[in-house]
């Protein structure tokens, strides 16, 4: 999915979404801030314009047929016993099948190359983050720098971000809209997202999967900020006097609506895989 | 004594709540004290309640099903409004728990307790008709299965004053159902209610396949049936291998929730995306459940109101039943965010997109139906020319969701919401509209009011436009659906034309109701003498209509696709024969509604764990089917005579009908100018 060939495409949707909806700043997912979100962009743009080949005669025929064959117009042919016509029934099972065709290579391809497991093509390093769904909050574990945070993701722009997503309550799904795919997050087991943001700014992030009494509130800020501001953000959280070892995450993991940030300057080694493996092993020590 | 029953579980604390407890309790009381009033006890019982008929029956299923679409609407209204106003800080007027089970009970209903028993009424009323049968295989059954229906409903109700409903969600993913996340009796009564109804969905569709491959009248190969006998043929298939996997899904689960068992939990080895795969596996070809007949009714009502054949038959069978097979291979679209591979998310994906292709090949079949036809814009009609311009847009919008990558984007999102509703409102609740409009004169013996009908139409259909359109807007907008508040105020103004569209609905409901009241008190005037008010093409016209208790007094012999239409070309569908002979029909019995009141009664015991209670119910009701099936004494006769006597009054009919023409075929010949 080439950035290039998709201007058609960007300047079609602007233009659909200004004219109809009034501005498209808040057409989230028209207007995406990195390149998982801007291929998706694509795929779906395309396949709404191939689809337009069969939906607007369908419109053009049923308001057509409908006004010259209405019985009052004398005019129009009338063939009663006229069931059949062989080019017509190949024609209406060809022409879906075409566009079914180009749509299923169309999606064969994407699906592929925008599989949510494959690392991004790029030649900066990723960050690793690990997200934990807890009721009703997000946990986010950076593994490379030793901290977490509670309802908040921040990560330096251009940089591919590698996700490891796991839950330590009921289904939630993992969704950051202008970046690009949502995944689940299930009790007992990682999924794993690639998203990448292309340019700085604050995007909204929330669980897409119902999950309780909570679950309207269970959103957070995702910020993607410069290399620098991420170094220094890295640093001002290690002075966080909150570290997140078992006995704070039993804590933590308590059910609760509407959390505050949270900051902590230090993450019991493995701790995500032990909330992923709480559920074999029965308890987040192991036994 | 009470198990975990008290007068705690009834919310006096929620106004919302007791208020429409309190609504409910009057109109029920309002009902009661009226057929007390007029006398009509003894009339309801034997000729309603007790009645074996399938037209009696399918009459049932569908105020069932009406009376759950006023219920289920009055949910959407609710949460409408809520998301109307609760923007930013506003947290609207429903608390979490409260809106949750509204939504919950919405899909529940809506799915399980209107679109099912309306289907099952129109199938009831007419596939017996259509194919020149008598009756249904099995009438008790029949019976049955509508009680069975009946006590699921009465279930859902009860839960709303006392106790409380799900929260969950109508689909009630686990691990959330577990008792460790919704330890309430909410998810109980769902659990028990959905059961039991799937219960009684699973026997109608025997009832139907045994009817429709055994019953038909003599002539009428398969490729001779009426589309809608099709429809009904192939939702039945469906239905018959969909239900038990929900039935062993909602089993497993209830045996989670009361002996602690671990099939769908997060620990000791559950596997919640077992559940969620099993769901779908029924859910989708449910999806297909309650649109099929709703398909044959537009091919029915497009056939007869343009005159003409309907366009490319066989190529309509052959699309239904590869909607049918295909409909089962396609449940992961559902959940292409769990995360697995891109060769299974594309494999479910393009099996989705298939079923594209024979969708849109039965649109182009009802568009060269009225390609060179003589439309006459009846209500039925008008709801079919509505269903087939707003559906390829909500069959665009599911294609769009069958590719895995923009899934990823749009899932759980409100564009789906609208995306699936753009395929149930237009394509289901459009049809069975259009199938009450055009056989309420065959089943009833009147017609219904075509200019209310109209405008209760363009009331619905503007509603709709305007309560799904700003959806479709509200998820590129990335708003997740079952939000009971939100943060973002860009959502809101989208939102309140949202919630303006359901008003615009609303008014198309009350114009229905006032339709149907006008309907009859005119009824002395506008009754249907001939049977075939519309031209009908199909046997159910041949009969009188209400249809006489055995339907046909001589079973017709069938020569062509159009049968009736071709017995009136041949100048011999009214023709009167020489003798008749006496008829045998199964006889009333209460014990189909004995065994759903004992039914109901068990379901209720069951979630407020009254064990003693719940095993003399169940008792029961193995003691009424042992009783029922030890009675060999369950039909009686109809003389030839009574049946002589009852014709000739028929023809007599006709003939008046005949000197007093146009009476209802040419009535609604009145053109509409545009649509």
């Amino acid at each position: 999915m080439k950035r290039k060939s998709n201007f058609i495409f960007t300047g079609l949707s602007s233009l659909c979404a200004a004219s109809f909806f009034g501005g498209c700043s808040q057409m989230l997912l028209l207007d995406p801030k990195g390149p998982i979100g801007d291929a998706e962009r694509f795929v779906i743009i395309a396949a709404f314009v191939l689809m337009l080949i069969v939906v607007i005669p369908v419109f053009v025929m049923v308001f057509w047929f409908a006004r010259r064959y209405r019985a009052s117009n004398r005019k129009a042919t009338y063939s009663p016993k006229w069931s059949y016509s062989t080019k017509i029934d190949l024609a209406m099972w060809l022409v879906p099948l075409a566009i079914v065709t180009a749509l299923g290579v169309l999606s064969w391809s994407a699906t592929h190359s925008l599989d949510p497991y494959k690392p991004l093509d790029s030649a900066v390093k990723p960050i690793r983050i690990e997200v934990v769904s807890l009721d009703w909050k997000w946990l986010f574990i950076y593994p490379d720098y030793d901290i977490a945070v509670v309802n908040q993701l921040v990560f330096p722009a251009k940089v591919p971000l590698s996700f490891r997503v796991t839950s330590d309550t009921v289904l939630t799904s993992f969704f950051i809209p202008q970046l690009g795919s949502q995944i689940y997050a299930m009790a007992g087991r990682q999924s794993r997202l690639h998203l990448m943001a292309d340019e700085p700014g604050t995007y909204a992030g929330h669980n897409q999967q119902f999950s309780g009494r909570g679950y309207a509130d269970m959103h957070f800020k995702a910020n993607a900020v410069s290399r620098e501001q991420f170094e220094a953000w890295v640093q001002n959280t290690r002075q966080s006097p909150d570290k997140l070892d078992l006995a704070r995450y039993e804590k933590l993991e308590k059910p609760g609506v509407g959390s505050p940030v949270m900051q902590f300057s230090s993450v019991k080694p493995g701790l995500f895989d032990k909330i992923v493996s709480k559920y074999q092993t029965g308890a987040l020590e192991g036994r | 004594m009470f198990g975990k029953l008290s007068l705690a579980a009834i919310p006096f604390e929620n106004p919302i709540i007791m208020g429409a407890v309190g609504g409910s309790i009057l109109l029920a009381v309002v009902i009661l004290v009226l057929i007390t009033y007029y006398r009509k006890w003894t009339y309801l019982w034997q000729e309603w309640l007790t009645s074996l008929d399938h037209k009696r029956i399918g009459i049932m299923y569908i105020i069932l099903a009406l009376i759950m679409l006023l219920r289920g609407f009055s949910d959407a209204v609710l949460m409408r409004s809520q998301q109307a106003l609760a923007a930013g800080a506003s947290q609207g007027f429903l608390p979490p728990g409260h809106f949750d089970q509204i939504f919950s009970a919405h899909g529940t209903i809506m799915i399980v307790f209107m679109a099912m028993p309306f289907l099952a009424g129109l199938i009831n009323i007419v596939v017996p008709q259509q194919i020149g049968a008598r009756d249904v295989a099995f009438p008790f059954l029949n019976a049955v299965s509508l009680w069975l229906t009946a006590a699921g409903a009465l279930l859902v109700m009860v839960s709303l004053g006392v106790g409380e409903f799900s929260k969950a969600g109508w689909s009630g993913y686990a691990p959330l159902v577990e008792r460790q996340y919704s330890p309430s009796t909410g998810v109980d009564y769902w659990v028990w209610a959905f059961q039991i109804a799937g219960i009684g969905s699973l026997m109608t569709s025997i009832n139907f396949l045994v009817t429709i491959l055994r019953m038909r009248a003599p002539g009428m190969t398969l490729m001779r049936m009426p589309m809608f006998v099709w429809t009904a043929f192939f939702t039945s298939v469906l239905m018959a291998f969909a239900f038990p996997v929900l039935t062993v899904a909602l089993a497993l689960l209830t045996l989670d929730r009361y002996l602690g068992m671990h099939f769908f939990t997060n620990a000791l080895g559950g596997e919640i995306m077992m559940y969620i795969n099993l769901f779908w596996i029924w859910g989708h070809p449910e999806v297909y459940i309650v649109i099929l007949p709703a398909f044959g009714v537009f091919s029915e009502v497009v056939a007869t109101f343009c005159g003409k054949r309907l366009f490319g038959y066989r190529s309509m069978v052959y699309a239904t039943a590869t909607i049918m097979v295909l409909s089962f291979s396609v449940w992961v679209h559902h959940f292409f965010t769990m995360g697995a591979g891109p060769d299974v998310n594309i494999f479910f994906g393009i099996t989705t997109m298939l079923i594209a292709i024979p969708t849109g090949v039965k649109i182009f079949n009802w568009l060269f139906t009225m390609y060179r036809g003589r439309i006459r814009f009846t209500t039925p009609m008008y709801w079919t020319l509505g269903f087939i311009a707003t559906f390829a847009v909500g069959g665009m919008a599911g294609v769009l969701l069958s590719l895995p990558p923009a899934d990823y984007v749009l899932h759980n999102s409100l564009f789906l919401i609208a995306h699936f509703h753009t395929m149930l409102i237009p394509g289901s609740v459009f049809g069975f509209f259009a199938g009450y409009y055009y056989w309420f004169p065959k089943a009833i013996g009147f017609p219904l009011n075509e200019k209310l009908g109209k405008w209760a139409f363009w009331a619905w259909l503007i509603g709709f436009d305007l309560a799904f359109a700003p959806l479709y807007v509200l998820g590129f907008m990335g708003m997740p659906r079952r939000m009971e508040h939100y943060a973002n105020p860009a959502w809101q103004p989208y939102l309140i034309i949202a919630a303006g569209g359901v008003a615009v609905i609303l008014i198309g409901i009350f114009l229905q109701l006032i339709q149907l009241a006008v309907s009859i008190k005119q009824r002395h005037a506008t009754r249907d003498l001939t049977g075939d008010p519309w031209n009908g093409r199909t046997l159910e016209w041949a009969t009188a209509s209400p249809p006489a208790v055995y339907n046909f007094a001589r079973t017709p012999v069938v020569h062509d696709i159009d049968a009736f239409m071709d017995m009136k070309e041949k100048d011999i569908a009214y023709r009167q024969p020489d003798q008749y002979h006496d008829i045998h029909m199964p006889k009333n019995t209460a014990k189909g509604l004995v065994n759903g009141a004992l039914v109901f009664v068990f379901g209720f015991a069951m979630v407020w764990y009254i064990w003693w209670l719940a095993i003399l119910s169940a008792l029961g009701i193995i003691f009424t089917l042992i009783v029922r099936a030890s009675d060999d004494d369950t039909e009686y006769v109809i003389p030839a005579a009574e049946v002589e006597r009852i014709e000739s009054r028929r023809h007599r009919q006709l003939t008046t009908a005949a000197g007093s023409r146009p009476a209802g075929g040419q009535t609604s010949l009145q053109p509409s100018p545009a649509v």
